[in-house]
């Protein structure tokens, strides 16, 4: 197992394309999306005034930001003084083997696992598997694409890219064919199957969706129930935390988890909000005996000293994705990474320091359209980012487009050449020039699409010549 | 009277002049006195969406200095038909010119800011001309990104084809796929994408689209003409001036 810690696959274009061709995809995406982003606006409605709740909740991960290392310096020590330890891992493979070794001393056997993209981003599964350990995923989403053997197509809703259909066919794996498509009797298989796995789990592996430094209390958001039996049933309890994901305080919280629900599922709470503060202490009845925080990094320290900081803002909803024109033609496993839609465009570059160039061409899978941004909670301008990213692509990705362009500027700065460009060629070549037009691809306006007229006479020399 | 420069933008000037002669005929019925801003060329947003900051500032410097000259040529309000180019220049051409390094040019774009109008957005501030109601058409009206979001112009279109008679039904706020060089960079999604704003728009009983911005257009009718749906396409500017006109 490397620790790479996404995969690299072929080009954009041709996942997109192939995801397009997917007419049961398209419908199972449209669905689930319209479905969120209904919920959302209405949850969002109910404050009296949504864009002061999002200044205010900006302005708190900018706070968080702003003092990150003091405040998971407090996270860790209230940790600690709970009974808990602490790992700070630098990179995905320090994380993988920690809990490796945790794993081994304890002599585990099988461990159970509540939703975590941070565990799909260090590919925690693999590692345990390669060293023996069963791996269950606990939350109904992730057990279904884990039966199936395919990554998470959101980032909340693990398996959006399915119906029932296929979810009824993915379970008949292990239920040996006699379920129907009907969704209580998936659920009450799925329900039956994993509470004999919580209880003879030795090791259970949850992410944190806030971490309170001022009380070292690890937060959990689900609607399953999935992360508290995991985190308090097993023995041990490992608790897997992105650098970011901190607050200072319970009344940041408190701002934190009146807009995640909302912007992910549309719900003013979800069904269970569990917070755990080290292991069981004496007296009492449930909790782990033992409790590990391990806090990753895996370039994220270099994402704050950039320009692209506030990316570590985002608290991981998947509104941007539920509203994205272009992830709702396309799902999530398009983007050929752990995180897709616009956040996912935004951070996996960021993630991957560059080391892995073919990521660097999410920026390119939207038309910056910004609903994105009109979505996020947090306020996180996400398709300037895209834009950002753009620009950093084009010093050092394509010279060819670069000349062109330049080619292209020369000709429309001066007015006379701007003049006489609008005169000759057919639409494209007056828009763009010659040496744009003629870049690879730009034919292809017209797969799918009329090339539309040009002007016989450009509005500039008709209306010289006194047309009205 | 309000002096008004024209600023056509690429689009008008290369595909579609009519929108241009519209919103002239528009304005001058409004009793403005409409001239073109003549030194202008485009404002830079091919490059600037595409990445290449450095061949956008040297196009948006040219037309920066065209507005300049119009301004003072005695036009007290520059105005755009399409939100996209009005939203490149008072939104995006600080932060161009910033990135650059052309600390006087961006003071030069946040002076001008205040002075660019996109079309409907100044009918606004003008006395209502009389016009026929309208007969026939089930106007649907898609809304653009960068005017919805960028300049926050939601109500201003809608109230603008009201004024003249046109009911138009405000369309769901979902882009239609153009995005610039994204529509060949990825032209499947960005048909998919323009299909789905059709599809939305024919199943509501739709038949005719009316934008604001002729990239939107031009992605939507082009689609359309492809797929043989029998929808009409105006530019806003035409639609005004066409009831005007009646």
């Amino acid at each position: 197992m490397t620790t790479q810690p996404i995969a690299i696959t072929p080009r954009l274009r041709a996942r997109t394309t192939a995801a397009l061709g997917d007419e049961r995809l398209g419908r199972a995406l449209s669905n689930a999306a319209d479905t969120f982003e209904q919920r959302r606006a209405i949850a969002t409605a109910a404050f009296v005034d949504h864009d002061q709740v999002r200044n205010h909740a900006r302005s708190i991960r900018a706070d968080v930001l702003s003092r990150l290392p003091d405040l998971l310096e407090e996270f860790a020590d209230r940790v600690i003084a709970a009974g808990g330890h602490v790992c700070w891992a630098p990179t995905a493979s320090d994380a993988t083997n920690y809990v490796r070794d945790v794993a081994r001393r304890r002599g585990a056997k099988r461990v159970v696992k509540g939703k975590s993209m941070l565990s799909e981003e260090i590919a925690l599964n693999p590692a345990l598997e390669a060293d023996g350990i069963e791996v269950t995923e606990t939350d109904l989403g992730e057990w279904i694409i884990q039966v199936a053997n395919e990554t998470p197509s959101h980032i909340i809703v693990p398996a959006i890219h399915r119906d029932r259909g296929q979810i009824r066919d993915a379970l008949n794996k292990v239920a040996g064919g006699d379920l129907t498509d009907v969704p209580e009797e998936l659920a009450a298989f799925a329900r039956a199957q994993l509470r004999a796995k919580f209880l003879e789990a030795d090791i259970g592996i949850t992410g944190v969706n806030f971490g309170v430094a001022s009380t070292g209390s690890c937060v959990l958001v689900t609607n399953e129930g999935n992360g508290r039996l995991t985190s308090s049933v097993p023995p041990v309890h490992i608790a897997l935390m992105g650098m970011e994901r901190v607050v200072a305080d319970w009344d940041q919280l408190d701002v934190m988890l009146a807009l995640l629900p909302r912007s992910a599922t549309g719900q003013a709470v979800t069904t269970y909000v569990s917070a755990m503060t080290g292991p069981r202490k004496d007296g009492e009845r449930d909790g782990p005996d033992e409790f590990h925080l391990v806090i990753v990094d895996n370039g994220r320290s270099a994402v704050a000293g950039s320009e692209f900081a506030e990316m570590l803002s985002c608290i991981r909803c998947g509104a941007c994705l539920n509203v994205c024109p272009v992830y709702r033609q396309i799902g999530g496993h398009a983007y050929g990474w752990v995180y897709s839609g616009p956040m996912g465009a935004v951070l996996t570059p960021l993630l991957a320091q560059r080391e892995y160039t073919t990521a660097n061409e999410l920026a390119n899978a939207s038309s910056l359209c910004g609903a994105c941004w009109e979505a996020c909670p947090v306020g996180i301008p996400l398709q300037d980012m895209l834009l950002a990213q753009r620009r950093r692509n084009a010093a050092d990705v394509r010279p060819t487009e670069e000349a062109a362009w330049n080619a292209w500027a020369a000709t429309w700065s001066r007015t006379g050449t701007y003049w006489a460009s609008l005169r000759t060629g057919n639409a494209v070549q007056r828009l763009l020039g010659d040496n744009l037009a003629r870049l690879p691809g730009v034919g292809r306006w017209t797969d799918g699409r009329a090339l539309p007229p040009a002007a016989e006479v450009s509005f500039r020399d008709a209306w010289r010549r006194g047309d009205r | 009277m309000t002096n008004v420069a024209l600023f056509p933008t690429c689009i008008v000037d290369a595909v579609t002049p009519a929108v241009g002669f519209a919103t002239a005929r528009v304005l001058t019925r409004r009793g403005c006195e409409v001239s073109v801003a003549e030194r202008t060329t485009c404002c830079g947003q091919p490059a600037w969406n595409a990445g290449q900051a450095a061949a956008a500032a040297t196009v948006a410097r040219t037309t920066l200095r065209g507005f300049e000259e119009a301004l003072s040529h005695g036009a007290d309000a520059i105005v755009v038909p399409a939100g996209s180019c009005t939203t490149m220049v008072r939104v995006f051409w600080a932060e161009l010119f910033e990135l650059v390094g052309e600390h006087d040019a961006a003071r030069r774009a946040r002076l001008i800011a205040s002075k660019v109008y996109e079309l409907s957005e100044f009918l606004r501030t003008c006395e209502p001309v009389e016009t026929q109601p309208p007969v026939g058409e089930q106007v649907r009206y898609h809304p653009s990104c960068h005017m919805l979001r960028e300049l926050g112009l939601r109500d201003e279109p809608i109230a603008a084809l009201r004024g003249c008679g046109i009911d138009a039904d405000p369309g769901p706020e979902r882009c239609c796929g153009f995005g610039g060089l994204f529509s060949v960079k990825l032209p499947e999604v960005s048909v998919a994408m323009a299909d789905e704003v059709l599809d939305d728009a024919v199943a509501d009983g739709a038949t005719e689209i009316v934008t604001a911005d002729g990239s939107c257009l031009m992605q939507l009718a082009t689609r359309a003409e492809k797929r043989g749906l029998p929808l009409k396409f105006r530019h806003l500017a035409v639609a005004i001036d066409d009831a005007e006109q009646r």
